[in-house]
């Protein structure tokens, strides 16, 4: 109902353009294709993990650089092939060992040395030996919830919806069927010629991701 | 189809390594006739830590069965060329017990007289039972070594698949073999050092840290192999990455067992037990344990964190070599302090023994790694290592 009062901007008055889905797409690779329902991407099929992993390899040869697959098993090399090289993870998960690590070794000189400070077995309060093993436990502990929590945040997880859900066969891609996806927001990205690359990688269906 | 046959250049390294263990030995039996009792320390150092590497790699080849995975088959031919020296191991481990008398104070009479524990371990500690012990150990090594080995070459002349299951079968059990043999030689061979003193996680450092210089050894050794012809084709990064793996996870398995050992023992502060860390923590010899803990424990475990620098062969090598030479420092730590206590003190032959005994050693492994193609081509694993190995080589 906001929506109703909003005031239009011009383009949406296109006759041409009846859909309802069209004021979604702010995106320059959709508003040139008005009248259809806005683009995630294009999405190939392939039957094997070789035939993918070589059709993504094109695909980065070919100058694209938003690409994705989509495999029921991890496929090695297929990080490599769509020009995926470094994360932010191992650098999450570094600061999160550090901190765990100092985190439990001050708890514990804290604990020993300022807020109950024992004599135990005559030996000095800040008895740093006895500390190593529960810091090193910090440490592990802290790094281990880094990398979940941060390869979930890096993944954009949890997502219920994504736009390859919208193919049918998509289903299959937890069983024998992998999936190259080139992105509309790929700076070279245009349909046709997109369209008519992806035709010439070999694979079993070509066809358009709706958002 | 290649034929993984050796590069000659092995051949010169043989000849290398021969020319500098003769004259390094013969320098250090020149030491015998200055100061035995110090030949003879130094010996039982040198042999430590070669032997600790032939041993070190029957663990890690039954490990590699048990396991598989490419990481394991492309060094399984260096790994079974390491375990094809025992025999000169045992060989090298004669004159330990020929010069018994000036290592292990437990053979003096007088001395065991004096400490009523020592004449309760007696019944132990002497020397026909440790010979009989040791030929035990060797024994149990020589049958893992030989049935690993001649199923390997079977399997390469009659390409039947039956070897792999028995090789299989044969580590799970010589895996627990090798662990508890391993536990009683180093009992015997080096915490009998000091007869009084004891601790039970002593047999597991010595299980890590031996598997820990076998890995350091073999990827120095597949880091040049892979440079050429034939290895160039099937190793790649990913292997190297994997193996690095497993070098950051043996350091940190070495550390927690030498860390525990330190750990319970200071915080019981008993008079018994203490004493053995007393003199190796003063004076110079605490300079060595320091540089342990930052050299041996704090830099590769920092270095192997890298990613990058795991799938790097230049400067993985660079790693390992550095852990082989803190190797050293760490067994001469342990041993050493026997003889001089708190005083820090390495004779000439500290140095001369390990590389004379390892020029030896190096030249009965390029030996052994020349008898046999470097990569056994009738494993059911070939075809997909062969793959994965050229998928990256293009890359």
């Amino acid at each position: 109902m906001a929506e109703d009062e909003k005031p239009e901007e011009p383009w949406e008055h296109d006759l041409e353009d009846p859909e309802p889905f069209h004021h979604e797409s702010a995106h320059p690779a959709h508003s040139r294709r008005r009248g259809v329902p806005a683009l995630y991407g294009i999405m190939a099929e392939f039957d094997n993990p070789t035939a993918l992993v070589a059709a993504a390899r094109s695909s980065y040869e070919a100058g694209y650089r938003r690409i994705n697959g989509y495999s029921p098993y991890p496929i090695e090399e297929l990080d490599e092939a769509i020009g995926f090289k470094h994360t932010t993870l191992p650098l999450i998960v570094l600061i999160g060992g550090i901190l765990g690590g100092l985190g439990g070794f001050f708890m514990q000189y804290w604990m020993a040395v300022i807020n109950y400070p024992l004599n135990v077995g005559g030996k000095p309060l800040n008895s740093w030996p006895a500390f190593i093993p529960i810091t090193f436990e910090c440490t592990i502990l802290a790094a281990a919830t880094a990398a979940v929590l941060g390869m979930l945040a890096l993944n954009k997880l949890p997502q219920p919806y994504h736009p390859v859900f919208n193919n049918p066969n998509f289903a299959l891609a937890t069983r024998d069927r992998f999936f190259l996806v080139i992105e509309a927001n790929d700076p070279k990205f245009t349909h046709g010629e997109a369209m008519q690359f992806m035709r010439t990688l070999g694979a079993r269906d070509v066809s358009d991701v709706e958002v | 189809m290649v034929s993984y046959a050796p590069p000659a250049s092995i051949a010169r390294f043989q000849r290398l390594a021969l020319i500098v263990g003769i004259v390094f030995t013969a320098l250090f039996v020149v030491g015998y006739f200055l100061d035995h009792d110090q030949f003879f320390h130094s010996y039982l150092f040198a042999f430590s830590f070669w032997a600790g590497i032939a041993i070190g790699s029957l663990a890690l080849l039954m490990l590699q069965h048990l396991t598989g995975g490419g990481w394991g088959f492309v060094i399984r031919r260096v790994l079974e060329a390491s375990t094809r020296t025992l025999p000169f191991v045992a060989l090298l481990f004669v004159p330990i017990v020929l010069g018994a008398h000036s290592i292990y104070s437990w053979t003096h009479p007088e001395h065991v007289a004096q400490h009523p524990a020592l004449v309760l371990k007696s019944k132990y500690l002497n020397l026909p039972f440790f010979s009989i012990r040791a030929v035990v150990y060797f024994a149990i090594w020589f049958l893992l070594t030989f049935f690993l080995n001649r199923w390997s070459k079977l399997q390469d002349t009659t390409a039947e698949r039956q070897f792999n299951k028995r090789m299989q079968t044969l580590s799970g059990p010589g895996m627990v073999l090798l662990v508890f043999t391993v536990t009683g030689a180093s009992i015997d061979w080096f915490m009998s050092l000091d007869p009084e003193w004891y601790s039970t996680i002593y047999g597991f450092v010595f299980v890590a840290s031996w598997a820990l210089s076998a890995l350091a050894f073999v990827i120095a050794v597949m880091a040049s192999l892979a440079k050429h012809e034939p290895m160039n084709v099937i190793v790649a990064q990913l292997h190297f990455h994997d193996l690095g793996k497993l070098l950051l996870a043996l350091v940190m398995l070495w550390s927690y067992f030498a860390f525990s050992q330190f750990l319970i023992i200071w915080s019981a502060n008993l008079p018994e037990e203490i004493r053995w860390y007393l003199p190796r923590t003063k004076g110079g010899w605490g300079v060595i344990a320091v540089s342990v803990i930052v050299l041996h424990f704090a830099f590769p475990f920092l270095f192997l964190l890298s990613r990058s620098l795991k799938r790097n062969a230049g400067k993985l090598v660079l790693v390992a070599s550095l852990i082989l030479v803190m190797r050293l420092y760490d067994l001469l730590w342990m041993i050493a302090p026997t003889w001089t206590g708190e005083h820090f003190r390495v004779s000439w032959m500290d140095v001369v023994a390990p590389i004379g005994m390892g020029g030896l050693w190096l030249a009965a492994f390029a030996r052994s790694l020349m008898n046999r193609p470097l990569i056994p081509i009738n494993d059911p694993q070939y075809e997909s290592v062969l793959q994965q190995g050229q998928a990256h080589a293009g890359h």
